[in-house]
């Protein structure tokens, strides 16, 4: 984005102001851009196909109502939560109360600065990247701990202590997941690490070697856990918390809650596909350069919305955590995992020095071996419970 | 049986990847059932009002050129959600019906007031779909102008406006709900095990 802005400047489309000033408006309005019109429908968009596949995963229908197949029906949801009366309760500390879930937003907003949609498709393609996101996204639990202390009742302090102690652990594993592709990259900016890999999926950094196909499935668990989603639940656990943090909250500041942990999903996604799934690369098709960013958005899209689909599957699966299991599945299993593929890539690097290894075809082929394998257990369920099939997602 | 110490650690983890894969794969076989799901049903061919039999206890009704005034059905109501007015007129002696209000949303669809109808003037409909913006408009208003209350004649009904409606109010009384009889249910019953 920086080249086009220098374009225009250049251009002399802003003669006589300060170049710094620039920059600066610039940042507000692709910022402006992407989160009006990227964020916000993609979340109304994620919150129906939650609750659509989680429906069917569950046998049921799931919103059908409002609009085509439901569609707007988050849009409803929005709508009502907007009209309702927002309510702050007598013995809360007013202001935190007010500004906490802005801090939640922010924390999933921030992150879209540095996700790279396609090659020139970035707001900021930051040297820091990978830090900046470890470091926004942390930036929600100072919300929901605030949230948690200023509304005064004791499920929601529970709910913002237990927060703040999972998404504190988890930022461990989460970061030492990471490691194996600085490693392998040498850099934490976003759009190099997706030009070190290429289109072909053996080429992803999940096929690199054992260590980074590990490290990507802990990556993935650890930033569930992180946003809170399940079967990491625990700071809102509706049936022992009575929803945690957010049970004092009601209309948009509700709401706002709720649209941060969904986007954060997408974030998530996005994050994955960029360390280890490509990214935007996609093959020498076209030199047209608009198709070309269209076809790189879309590919970048489709993968991280497929992770957003295995969030959900998850959800439907899994029941929720104890704490003390939480807690023992980061600090017993994900941290030694975390240092293990830490140092396993370290001494892969040493040994076969040169990026490529023959080994990451071992691995793609590992890696379709287990998707088979999954689809011969489905087809296995399939067949013993002989249930009536309907396969069209639309019902 | 390595269930203890680095061997119990390692169970743990295939524990968790293998479980967990078999679990993701029954869900995902869910995704292609068909949903058990029975939906509110609006999408029928033909209007679901109209498939419900003849008696069935919807939302009640009035025909009011068959109502005698009788009053049976307001103290018939256990809830009296019914209110009707009918004083009589003093130069003519006829019952005059001034008001009919049945407030739905008190209504228990018990079907006591269309049991002691003698003409079967109020009446279950098989309209089901009650829902309202306000409490205000639950209220039936009938009676939109004072009319005179019906008086049966001997023989049958000779205007050909009324006899129509008359004719669905009998048949609404005679067809009551019969009292069962348990002698013969026995006997089916021995048949069915038999």
């Amino acid at each position: 984005m920086k080249e086009f802005v220098d374009g225009l400047i250049a251009n002399g489309s802003f003669a006589g102001m300060p170049v710094e000033m620039v920059y600066a408006l610039m940042m507000l309005l692709f910022g402006a851009i992407v989160v009006f019109g990227f964020a916000l429908p993609l979340v109304t968009l994620t919150v129906w196909v939650e609750r659509r596949v989680w429906a069917r995963m569950q046998s049921r229908v799931g919103p059908n109502r409002v609009g085509p197949q439901g569609i707007l029906q988050a849009l409803a949801d929005g709508i009502k939560n907007i009209l309702k009366e927002d309510i702050i309760p007598d013995a809360a500390d007013r202001r935190l109360f007010a500004i906490a879930p802005f801090f939640v937003v922010w924390g999933f907003v921030a992150t879209f600065a540095v996700v790279p949609f396609s090659s020139h498709l970035v707001i900021a393609d930051l040297n820091v990247g990978l830090l900046y996101i470890t470091a926004v996204t942390a930036l929600s639990v100072v919300g929901v701990l605030m949230a948690g202390w200023a509304s005064n009742n004791k499920w929601s302090l529970l709910g913002g202590i237990r927060s703040a102690a999972q998404i504190i652990s988890y930022e461990i594993p989460a970061g030492l997941a990471l490691i194996p592709v600085i490693l392998l990259t040498g850099t934490l900016s976003m759009q190099k690490i997706i030009q070190a890999q290429s289109w072909e999926p053996w080429n992803w950094f999940v096929f690199h070697s054992p260590f980074t196909f590990i490290a990507a499935q802990v990556f993935f668990i650890s930033a569930l856990a992180e946003s809170n989603r399940t079967p990491f639940d625990i700071p809102e656990a509706e049936s022992e918390l009575v929803a945690g943090f957010a049970t004092e909250y009601s209309g948009m500041r509700f709401a706002l809650f709720f649209l941060a942990e969904w986007g954060a999903l997408y974030v998530i996604g996005a994050i994955m596909t960029t360390l280890f799934f490509g990214g935007w690369q996609i093959p020498p098709v076209t030199d047209n350069v608009a198709l070309q960013q269209g076809l790189q958005f879309g590919i970048f899209f489709l993968k991280s919305y497929f992770w957003v689909f295995v969030a959900m599957w998850i959800r439907a699966t899994l029941p929720r955590v104890r704490v003390d299991q939480l807690m023992s599945l980061c600090w017993k299993y994900f941290v030694p995992i975390g240092f293990l593929n830490m140092i396993g890539t370290a001494v892969w690097m040493v040994v076969w020095p040169q990026q490529r290894s023959p080994a990451r075809y071992l691995m793609f082929f590992l890696g379709v071996v287990i998707v088979v394998q999954f689809f011969r257990r489905v087809r296995f369920h399939l067949r013993r419970a002989r249930p009536e099939m309907y396969y069209s997602p639309a019902i | 049986m390595a269930s203890k110490g680095i061997g119990r650690y390692f169970q743990n983890i295939k524990e968790a990847v293998t479980t967990i894969f078999e679990g993701m794969s029954v869900t995902c076989s869910h995704l292609v059932r068909k949903p058990y799901t029975i939906q509110y049903p609006d999408r029928v061919p033909v209007r679901i009002q109209d498939t419900l039999p003849f008696r069935y206890r919807g939302i009640l009704e009035v025909d009011l050129e068959i109502c005698t005034g009788c009053l049976a059905c307001e103290r018939a109501c256990p809830i009296d959600c019914i209110v009707i007015e009918a004083p009589k007129d003093q130069k003519t002696k006829e019952m005059i019906l001034k008001r009919f209000d049945i407030d739905i949303a008190k209504c228990m669809y018990c079907g006591l007031c269309s049991e002691v109808c003698p003409t079967g003037s109020i009446h279950h409909t098989t309209e089901f779909e009650g829902a309202d913006f306000s409490l205000e408009s639950m209220i039936r208003r009938f009676v939109k102008a004072p009319v005179a209350a019906y008086k049966a004649k001997k023989g049958p009904e000779t205007d050909l406006l009324i006899a129509p409606i008359l004719e669905r109010g009998m048949r609404y009384i005679e067809e009551f709900a019969e009292p069962a009889d348990m002698k013969k249910i026995k006997a089916e019953e021995k048949t069915v095990a038999a």
